[in-house]
């Protein structure tokens, strides 16, 4: 090759080398974007609501002097529609991905069921809150209860635990089944007995997921109609007489967390936004924490993973 | 992120003019596996050289030390000297940029592997990635190297359609064009036609037999018949080592190397 | 000694096979089940709605008053804050989203991507009240300093957080499209001799285009959909404009101060609420439309 020829490749390499200097640093920065920005919020929301996270904080209720206000009502609303949440989503989750995944056929209707979990997940939350105010709250007489919401929320996660459940079975290699069916078995004792163990901890990601984004579920509670301000507890669950457990607590009035804090955020005394960044604080926590244990069974699973 | 330690010297003396590479004492290594043990060849100027050997023998590993693939991948080791002449430098040197080795040796996949572009992007890929802007530049050099290919009669009239629209055979002539777009000094093929039917191999080993004119090739295959046929030279491999290396008649007729002789009469491999 | 058992067939255990397998279908079938039942009750409602309303006042009217006296029922202004506010975030998640996942899919090391991956992941799970907090709280007194004229509400300071919340969905469904790319295509181009920023640009990012094309549609329609970061930053008036500078409401922060409220379950008040999801749903469906059509078009066979 002709020096002169040699030198001009040297410096277009050398200019196109600076390019990719150039995308790496603007890469690293777009990257930090993102995760600094969530540190600011982390950070601003301990400075202002760290002091306030005291145990009275957690036993009393929302009240008119910021001072004394509290988030009992708003965790054991959360709790309770989380409990409806995952009765409703998880079985319903299961079956419909074990069917889509074990049974279906190459039909036109499975087609339409898959395009529509698709196009379910990217229906904005708010849509689910109307639908639920049409059907649950007026429609079915459910009124603006716990039941209500639960629903509400189970209907926004389904598609999320559909897409786990069917990604788990799908990673069973087909030796196991045939080993299933070769020893016998129907194909619902295969289900039962092997895919769905087996896929156990896969599914479990996805409804962890799943619950951490209904926890923080705000939009569609506040569209069924959810007070922002309760002052009491739904009826407790366990009765001390016959037949011990009620489900009065199910068409309870209620409120949740992020609806707690919202209406917090929106008071224009400096005092409740305080509240707000500490109600803020334990709902960041807590679906945080919820992620971060679902990211880790995945890490784990990917690591076990014996086939 | 490739550890190289290989001399840091880029230029070697004792020029050898028939040659156009020479290999001296080359061993790489994935991690802590030695793929290629002290290997000792030379590419002569304008001819082909087979490499043959069986499957996990470091043949693909060997071609692609020659345009510094390894690179790209964290964990691999160079250790010895390939010298590309008329330069006298070593390209596995660490003052050597990869990129200007590509530039110089282009490759030939297994698979084709036109990319998701149409057939001209596709042939004026590597000039664009100079830097080459003029349209009349770009139309040249893609006919000629469309030409080059034996795949211009089939494509005039279609160099604005998707690559992917040609026959796995035309797909991997367009490869071959993409590859001889940039003037290379070496052309480097690993496997080409494996992925091929008879009918889609014959041509290409037609074109490689046509491109020795031009270029110094050096072609990895598994098939024994189309060393026999294509190349000048040939080189055994076995275990990451080269057994034997001479010109393909002798390699074919009478190797020297019970080894070799075992592995090209069938009896092994 | 007993009879050895003919091998025959068990209707009983055929019959709970079939009642399983019906059983499973149904609850699969509650998908679509859903998608009925949204469309159904938004048309159901926005019918009622459309008697008082004419469509065309609807789509022309440049003033959204339905609670007022004299009352206007022009979806303009929800649709300016709403396109305002998106534009807003899209403008910021889009060249970041696409820059970081190419950063991570072509340039990172290995352990930056494992580390890096999780913890965007992790962002993606923050719940929305919270950067609502963030844009009301933070972003907006920092923006004040800046552009002193600037309102305590107002789509800026909104749609800036929205936008830095969708990052993580556009880069990882980016990302994920980029890294699906087969090697070799990388190589061939590596092989030319070309550099990591330029095998990104020219084959790995068209290569990738159908996936990254999904990933934008996502990031719009979440954008579109979002509610309480703009219900609580951007504020809850209908305001017809295209200045991100001023406060306005969107269709989502509509339907979210009318819940807040109580109206009668069937007043005309309460039907807008439907009226104005129903607009929100067919704007979302457009997008994904687009997504779908460029996804059909430009699939990419390796």
């Amino acid at each position: 090759m002709k020096d002169k020829d040699l030198g001009e490749i040297r410096a277009i390499i050398a200019r196109h080398k600076l390019w990719d200097l150039i995308f790496m640093i603007v890469g690293i920065f777009a990257l930090m974007i993102a995760v600094l920005t969530f540190m600011a919020l982390f950070a601003h929301m301990l400075i202002d609501g760290l002091p306030r996270l005291s145990w009275d904080f957690f036993t009393s209720f929302p009240s008119r002097r910021p001072g004394s206000a509290g988030i009992l009502s708003a965790w054991v609303g959360t709790t309770l529609v989380m409990l409806v949440t995952a009765a409703a989503a998880v079985p319903m989750g299961i079956g419909a991905g074990v069917y889509l995944e074990e049974y279906a056929s190459k039909n036109i209707i499975t087609e339409i069921i898959e395009i529509n979990v698709t196009n379910l997940a990217g229906v904005p939350s708010i849509i689910y809150g109307l639908l639920a105010l049409s059907l649950f709250v007026h429609q079915f007489g459910f009124g603006q209860s716990i039941l209500s919401a639960g629903l509400a929320l189970a209907l926004l996660i389904l598609p999320v635990v559909i897409v786990a459940t069917r990604e788990a079975i799908r990673a069973i290699p087909v030796v196991i089944r045939e080993g299933a069916y070769a020893l016998g078995a129907t194909k619902w004792q295969t289900v039962s007995d092997h895919l769905l163990p087996y896929s156990a901890a896969g599914i479990l990601t996805g409804v962890i997921i799943g619950l951490a984004r209904a926890i923080g579920e705000t939009a569609p509670i506040i569209t069924i109609g959810a007070l922002t301000f309760i002052a009491f507890l739904p009826p407790s669950p366990v009765k001390a007489e016959f037949p011990f457990i009620s489900f009065e607590w199910l068409m309870a009035p209620f409120t949740v967390m992020p609806i707690q804090m919202f209406n917090w955020v929106s008071r224009p005394e400096e005092a409740f936004q305080i509240n707000a960044a500490a109600a803020g604080l334990v709902l960041v926590v807590m679906t945080l924490a919820m992620n971060a244990i679902a990211i880790y069974l995945r890490y784990r699973m990917r690591k076990n993973l014996k086939w | 992120m490739v550890e190289n330690s290989a001399g840091g010297n880029s230029t070697v003396d004792a020029p050898h003019a028939q040659y156009k590479s020479e290999v001296r004492n080359l061993s790489f290594y994935y991690g802590a596996f030695s793929a290629l043990k002290n290997v000792n060849m030379m590419l002569h100027e304008k001819k082909v050289t087979a490499l043959i050997g069986p499957s996990g023998c470091g043949k693909s590993t060997f071609l692609r030390c020659f345009n510094r693939m390894h690179d790209l991948y964290p964990g691999n080791r160079y250790v010895g000297e390939i010298i590309l002449h008329p330069d006298n430098i070593n390209i596995l040197s660490r003052n050597v940029d990869p990129i200007e080795v590509r530039m110089r040796i282009s490759m030939v996949f297994q698979k084709p592997n036109p990319f998701p572009k149409s057939i001209y992007e596709n042939v004026a890929y590597g000039l664009r990635v100079r830097g080459v802007r003029q349209r009349a530049v770009l139309d040249e050099k893609v006919e000629e190297a469309l030409r080059g290919a034996a795949l211009w009669d089939e494509a005039k009239d279609r160099l604005n359609q998707p690559a992917y629209n040609l026959s796995g055979g035309q797909q991997q002539r367009l490869c071959i064009a993409r590859a001889l777009a940039t003037d290379p000094e070496i052309l480097l093929f690993d496997e080409p036609t494996s992925a091929l039917d008879p009918i889609a191999t014959a041509s290409i080993e037609e074109l490689i037999a046509d491109l020795k004119d031009k270029v110094t090739i050096l072609i990895v295959t598994h098939n024994m018949q189309q060393a026999a046929r294509v190349s000048d030279y040939t080189a055994y491999m076995y275990l990451g080592e080269i057994i034997e290396f001479d010109v393909t008649d002798t390699i074919f007729i009478k190797p020297k190397n019970k080894q070799t002789e075992d592995y090209i009469t069938g009896r092994f491999g | 000694m007993t009879q050895p058992k003919r091998l025959g067939y068990s209707y009983r255990r055929h019959l709970g096979e079939r009642f399983i397998e019906a059983l499973l279908f149904l609850m699969a079938f509650v998908s679509v089940a859903i998608t009925i039942a949204i469309v159904a009750m938004l048309v159901k409602e926005s019918i009622v709605f459309f008697e008082h309303v004419p469509l065309w006042e609807f789509l022309t009217d440049t003033e959204w008053t339905p609670l007022f006296d004299n009352a206007h029922y022009g979806i303009l202004p929800l649709i300016s804050g709403t396109v305002v506010s998106s534009a807003v975030a899209l403008l910021v998640a889009i060249p970041l989203g696409t820059i970081t996942a190419i950063y991570l899919s072509e340039f990172a090391p290995f352990t930056v991507r494992e580390m890096a991956k999780p913890f965007l992941e992790l962002l993606g799970g923050v719940p929305t009240v919270v950067y609502g907090y963030f844009a009301l709280l933070f972003v907006t007194p920092l923006l004040q300093k800046i552009f002193p004229e600037l309102p305590g509400f107002s789509l800026l300071s909104a749609g800036l957080v929205m936008g830095i919340m969708i990052i993580p969905y556009v880069s990882s469904m980016a990302e994920d499209a980029m890294r699906a790319v087969p090697m070799h295509l990388r190589e061939g181009s590596y092989a030319m001799g070309a550099t990591r920023f330029q095998t990104a640009i020219r084959v790995v990012m068209p290569g990738a285009f159908s996936g990254i094309a999904a990933a934008y549609i996502l990031g719009i329609s979440r954008a579109v959909g979002e509610t309480m970061v703009v219900a609580i930053a951007a504020g809850m008036q209908p305001n017809l404009t295209w200045n991100p500078m001023e406060p306005a409401a969107t269709i989502t922060a509509y339907i979210v101060q009318v819940s807040l409220g109580d109206l009668p379950h069937g007043s005309i008040g309460y039907q807008t609420i439907f009226a104005a999801g129903l607009t929100l749903l067919l704007l979302t469906l457009i997008f994904n439309i687009i997504g779908h059509v460029l996804r059909k078009r430009y699939r990419e066979v390796y």
